[in-house]
């Protein structure tokens, strides 16, 4: 029940988001996102918009753990 | 999103199922057992199974599902309530899918609506506001079952429905706060926990800072973690990594969703409409202001305040949903499961939820 899926935003209109969902089309709440921008991806739940996915972050998260995998020190703990 | 591809990549996970068990061996050597983690969420749970991770490690890490199936841990009066409250043909009942097949005492939804009474299942709270709009004759109550996540859309439901000055539109209200079981289980000593896989998306709500009190109050480490493979062992890595070294810290290991403050939008709003409220858990008993329920001034669009639902006690089966939530056995360890109990013809919750540990077993892990 707690399952959240990306969506990219595609327009914002009226305190909504319209967001493609895995190539499917809907409008969703973005009162949770004030700031969300259009290209911008968020995470739903019971169609709302709960963040908006960082992928700065995800892009360093993933960089650090293959660090580790290639036998750099750990550093992160 | 290039990088959820990445997270996918079968060499990438292979590497670390790898620095998982070397680390996992490395802490069987130092401390004579295998490590205990426990997972609370119910997606999690679901993804270990499903991924094979689960499986794969069992020799090595110990992975405990905890109470994280909202559906799984709603006491058995409650889900009756709900189920009840269909008799009525005046009413409409909107839920989430998780609902419709979960059995009640003597009847469940989808036994309901079978007969022919309006019951809905609705992707968003908010759908059910455009039924009561439509339905302005008839009664329209959402079955409001959720954790952290799904509160807040609980309560942009409400701001709906009070901006709209609805009449006819009520929520039942069951729903489950994170750190009040967590403190219960580790409390109530009945099993030994050596560190938490804390859920992704309640922690988009909560915040990161929400489980300080697990390493200020219980020196227990938690790593809050992603739902795909790479992230899963990534957290348990991580956990282990801090055993061995015997830190002890809250990490967040999902940055890119999870801030360290949560959402303050969202705690607005729910400090805005909800009280704590004891509730009562399957299988653990009634845990103090576990719950968030509408406040007095909302009192309008409480369907437990609205309605008088009448009930005689829960009948009692074999079921053992409630120890398996508490993590003291494995569903294989039910006399029910796989025999009387399957997802066609459910007895427990756990066996009916998308999130549900029987579920996840008997789907992804059974040995016929």
């Amino acid at each position: 029940m707690c399952l959240g899926v990306p969506a990219k935003v595609l327009k914002i209109d009226k305190g909504r988001a319209l967001v493609d969902v895995m190539g499917a089309s809907m409008y969703v709440g973005i009162v949770f996102v004030p700031e969300v921008q259009v290209n911008d991806y968020v995470l739903l739940h019971a169609g709302q918009a709960m963040t908006i996915v960082d992928e700065k972050f995800a892009k360093e998260s993933m960089d650090e753990w293959r660090d580790v995998m290639n036998g750099t020190p750990n550093s992160f703990s | 999103m290039e990088h959820l591809t990445h997270l996918a990549d079968p060499q990438t996970i292979r590497q670390s199922l790898k620095a998982v068990i070397q680390l996992a061996e490395q802490y069987k050597k130092e401390n004579g057992r295998i490590p205990v983690l426990m997972e609370v969420c119910g997606s999690h749970t679901m993804a270990f199974a499903k991924s094979g991770i689960k499986t794969i490690l069992k020799d090595h890490v110990q992975l405990i599902a905890g109470p994280g199936c909202p559906v799984c841990v709603t006491d058995q009066k409650s889900i009756d309530a709900m189920i009840e409250l269909s008799k009525d043909k005046n009413r409409i009942l909107c839920t989430f899918g998780d609902m419709m097949r979960v059995p009640g005492s003597r009847f469940s939804l989808m036994d309901a609506k079978t007969e022919g009474k309006d019951i809905r299942v609705v992707y968003s709270p908010l759908d059910s506001i455009k039924i009561a709009q439509e339905n302005p004759h008839k009664e329209v109550i959402f079955l409001g079952i959720g954790f952290e996540t799904t509160i807040p859309v609980l309560a942009v439901t409400v701001q709906e429905a009070e901006k709209q000055a609805l009449t006819n539109y009520s929520i039942w209200m069951s729903t489950k706060l994170v750190e009040p079981v967590l403190r219960e289980l580790l409390n109530s000593k009945e099993i030994n926990i050596d560190g938490f896989l804390l859920p992704g998306h309640v922690s988009v709500v909560t915040g990161k800072n929400n489980y300080n009190f697990l390493a200020e109050d219980f020196l227990i480490s938690g790593v809050i973690s992603g739902f795909e493979p790479i992230e899963l062992l990534r957290g348990i890595y991580k956990l282990l990594h801090l055993l061995l070294n015997n830190k002890i810290d809250i990490i967040n290991d999902y940055t890119y969703m999870v801030k360290n403050e949560g959402n303050r939008v969202a705690k607005k709003l729910m400090e805005h409409y909800f009280d704590y409220h004891d509730e009562a858990w399957r299988g653990i008993g009634v845990i103090p202001k576990s719950s968030l329920i509408l406040k007095e001034s909302y009192a309008q669009f409480d369907a437990q305040k609205k309605f008088h639902v009448s009930l005689s006690e829960p009948r009692k089966t074999k079921c053992r949903c409630g120890e398996i939530i508490r993590g003291m056995i494995t569903p294989e360890e039910c006399v029910l499961f796989n025999k009387g109990c399957t997802p066609l013809r459910p007895i427990g919750p756990c066996m009916v939820s998308t999130e549900g540990t029987c579920a996840a077993h008997y789907h992804y892990m059974r040995e016929e």
